[in-house]
């Protein structure tokens, strides 16, 4: 094989492996390049406060359960709601509290994750404020009472009488001894 | 393609470099781009049958609802590494060494452009197939997650997910290497005169399909190794924990999977485009269009990828533009499938097995394009997604359409490796066994889906037992079937009719003006093409 043809195909090899190389850091940069796009499209807006409704009256008209659920993941805490569930009517504003406290001698830090039932209730549970906006670290034997506010969108689809929010404590590992910063994902 | 060879094609002096070590080693140290493809194709055959194995006990399982032989740990286990072991280890290999025996003989090469590389591709697909087959014997077992190893249950894992995507990691380097090596052929040790639109239609498939796999592998490295990192490292890329999203790997998973699904079926397009000409005794109809829409099958690919999440959680523009791009896909396939018919209009057709082969992969793979064609419609796949009409889906593509496409290559390329013809009889024998065999294994699953019984789970709901008993005897008959393909091949390894350069009379291209068997050494000096007429 002449020297000439080595030549050529080693340029081809370098130009296939820079391609791979790329693809490689492609892969990576979706993360940031989805996270961008939910937040533009406000797609994923789980752990930020949701923006304050632009129609403000209360529908006195009916009333929607809302139930209250705490879980750990692995974590040495105990985690509950304050209250069960409340009643409340669409577009009133709402405070409930969350109690947690940590059963170790040594500082833990969590993040929470909320989750709703049904899942088209997500889209008109409105928090303005809530625990998991931010990560909680908890000192050693240290109790915490957690508000959370919210208001349930009047446009809420009428068959919904029920809506469940159920938080799960994840452990943020190693991020104990720092302080809690904000949340990574910054969401719209 | 007509060829004059002056002195070039097929030194039929006994290699005359007798220096090569004997034995294993040199298996191990070979360079020989023949050499490398047979030990691709052995390696892709035992694969097979331990993926075949796997799926023989998942089916086995499933012929009875309720538990019989199999925890459902275990079963998901052989669920995801069937999946695994067929997609990485068996279909592609295969075609890898497909490429690698026939690529540089179409195109008048002497061997492939890096053949040092060639060697080291192939030899890291051992310890990967080792790494997953064993997997199964460490605590916890192999990786539970399906194929397409999902998490969050992919972080939960014990070790045998670590030595899955270690294997990943493997395998995607292996045909990382393979496609730029392919690719480099391809573009640069072209015989003089074959310009990239006089190229027989599998180095066309085959060139694509390289660039595909360069573009997309590292993606799924890069997805697997964020996994790792997750599990060990304390990153939460997909875990909940640290602000993560599981639903982002699905979206990075697809971006490489569904270009995956090209890769494996864009060189059974190729041999296909091979095997009907010959028989059919008429040049590729359309072969400018085949070209192109090999071309638009792949650059669509990249856009198509969330048609397997549709059910995740995903806005209805979002739901639509990937139901319309999907649909979009068929286009290019239903030219292809135009101008494979248009290719048999009024040809001189026989059917020898590797046309039999070729034509029951045009049958069940546009069947198979239907299926698929139903699901990418969102409304339909809300109802479908992860029951067993997808599993019916992949398969009639995968084994009907890769699977039958690489037994077609084999028959009809057969004559040239070996020097032997293969007893047709036996063919014939394997074609009608597996045919019928994989239709009454997979044709059933459509029911079964559409009434709901969900996939990758080991018990079922009583009405579904029939048809899982017929769907369990005709793979339990498929997988028999290829011991005769073993015994077929074999038979033609040791002996056999005499075959001629060029056995088949309809055939054309470079690989048939060698001698039968290829001589170990083929065009050390480069054929010159005369005439620009026809096209393998
Ligand atoms: C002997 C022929 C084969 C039989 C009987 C067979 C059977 C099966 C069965 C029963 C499943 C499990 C379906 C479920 O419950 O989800 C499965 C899954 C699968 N098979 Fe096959 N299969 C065969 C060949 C192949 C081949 C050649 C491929 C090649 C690419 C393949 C690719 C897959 C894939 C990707 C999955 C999905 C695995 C997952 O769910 O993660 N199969 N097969
Ligand atoms: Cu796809």
């Amino acid at each position: 094989m002449s020297a000439n043809r080595n030549a050529d195909n080693r340029r081809v090899l370098v130009r296939l492996l820079a391609v791979a190389a790329l693809m490689f850091g492609f892969g990576y940069a979706m993360v940031p390049l989805y996270q961008k796009f939910c937040e533009v499209t406000g797609i994923n807006n789980l752990l930020n406060p949701d923006d304050a409704l632009r129609n403000t009256q209360v529908d006195t008209s009916r009333k929607v359960t809302v139930e209250f659920d705490a879980n750990l993941h692995g974590l040495p805490w105990s985690f509950k709601p304050g209250q069960t569930s409340v009643s409340v009517h669409p577009g009133e504003l709402v405070h409930v509290v969350y109690r947690v406290s940590n059963t170790r001698n040594h500082p833990v830090t969590g993040q929470a994750i909320p989750s709703y039932g049904p899942q088209l209730a997500a889209a008109h549970f409105k928090k303005m404020e809530c625990f998991c906006f931010a990560r909680q670290t908890l000192g050693p034997g240290e109790s915490r009472e957690m508000p959370v506010v919210f208001v349930i969108d009047p446009a809420l689809p009428k068959d919904v009488n029920t809506i469940t929010l159920s938080y799960t404590f994840f452990e943020v590992a190693g991020a104990a001894a720092e302080p809690a910063p904000q949340l990574r994902r910054p969401g719209a | 393609m007509e060829a004059t060879h002056a002195h070039g094609a097929g030194h039929a002096h006994g290699d005359g470099h007798s220096h090569h070590p004997k034995g294993i080693m040199r298996w191990i140290t070979t360079t020989n781009h023949k050499d490398i493809g047979t030990m691709y194709l052995w390696f892709s055959f035992a694969m097979f049958m331990v993926g075949g194995v796997m799926a023989l006990i998942i089916r086995a399982e499933l012929f009875q609802p309720g538990l019989q032989y199999v925890q459902p740990e275990f079963f998901n286990q052989m669920i995801t590494l069937h999946g695994l072991i067929m997609v990485f280890g068996a279909i592609m290999p295969a075609f890898v060494g497909f490429a690698n025996w026939m690529l540089p003989m179409m195109i008048g090469a002497p061997d492939m452009a890096f053949a040092r590389m060639n060697n080291w591709s192939f030899w890291l697909l051992p310890p990967a197939g080792i790494l997953l087959t064993a997997s199964m014997f460490v605590p916890g077992g192999a990786a539970g997650t399906g194929w397409t190893l999902y998490p969050p249950l992919s972080i939960q894992m014990g070790i045998g997910m670590d030595m899955a995507i270690f294997a990943v990691h493997i395998l995607g380097m292996s045909s990382i290497m393979g496609s730029i090596n392919i690719v480099t052929t391809i573009l640069n040790l072209r015989a003089p005169g074959m310009t990239l639109m006089r190229m027989p239609m599998f180095c066309w498939t085959w060139l694509i399909t390289g660039f595909l796999l360069i573009a997309v592998m590292p993606v799924l490295a890069g997805a697997v190794t964020m996994i790792l990192t997750d599990r060990h490292f304390g990153t939460s890329f997909f875990s909940a924990a640290g602000g993560g999203d599981p639903v982002l790997f699905q979206h990075i998973f697809w971006f490489f999977g569904h270009p995956e699904v090209y890769i494996i079926a864009l060189p059974a397009f190729g041999v296909v485009s091979h095997v009907i000409p010959a028989f059919a005794r008429k040049p590729i109809f359309g072969y400018t269009s085949m070209v192109y829409a090999i071309a638009s099958i792949a650059l669509i690919s990249f856009i198509v990828w969330a048609h397997h999440m549709y059910v995740v959680g995903m806005p209805v523009a979002g739901q639509l533009y990937f139901m319309y791009a999907t649909i979009l896909i068929a286009v290019p396939t239903g030219v292809k499938v135009f101008n494979w018919v248009a290719t048999m209009w009024r040809g001189s057709m026989t059917f020898e097995t590797p046309m039999l082969f070729a034509l029951g992969f045009l049958f069940l793979f546009t069947i198979g394009g239907f299926t698929g064609l139903v699901l990418s419609n969102t409304a339909i796949d809300v109802q479908l997604q992860d029951t067993y009409y997808v599993v019916a889906h992949f398969h009639y593509v995968m084994v009907a359409g890769a699977l039958f496409s690489a037994f077609a290559a084999v028959y009809y390329w057969l004559p040239k490796w070996t020097g032997h013809m293969y007893d047709e009889t036996l063919g014939k024998w394997h074609f009608w066994l597996s045919i019928v065999s994989f239709n009454i294994a997979f044709f059933p699953q459509h029911f079964l889906g559409l009434a709901g019984m969900p996939r990758r789970i080991p018990d079922y709901a009583l009405q579904f037992a029939d048809f899982n008993q017929v769907s369990t005897i005709g793979a339990f008959g498929f997988g028999l079937s290829q011991l005769l393909f073993l015994y077929v091949v074999l038979k033609a390894i040791r002996g056999g009719e005499k075959a001629a350069a060029k056995p088949w009379e309809g055939a054309t291209g470079l690989e048939w003006t060698v001698p039968s068997p290829a001589p170990y050494h083929t065009f050390e000096e480069p054929p010159v093409l005369t005439e620009a007429k026809g096209h393998a």
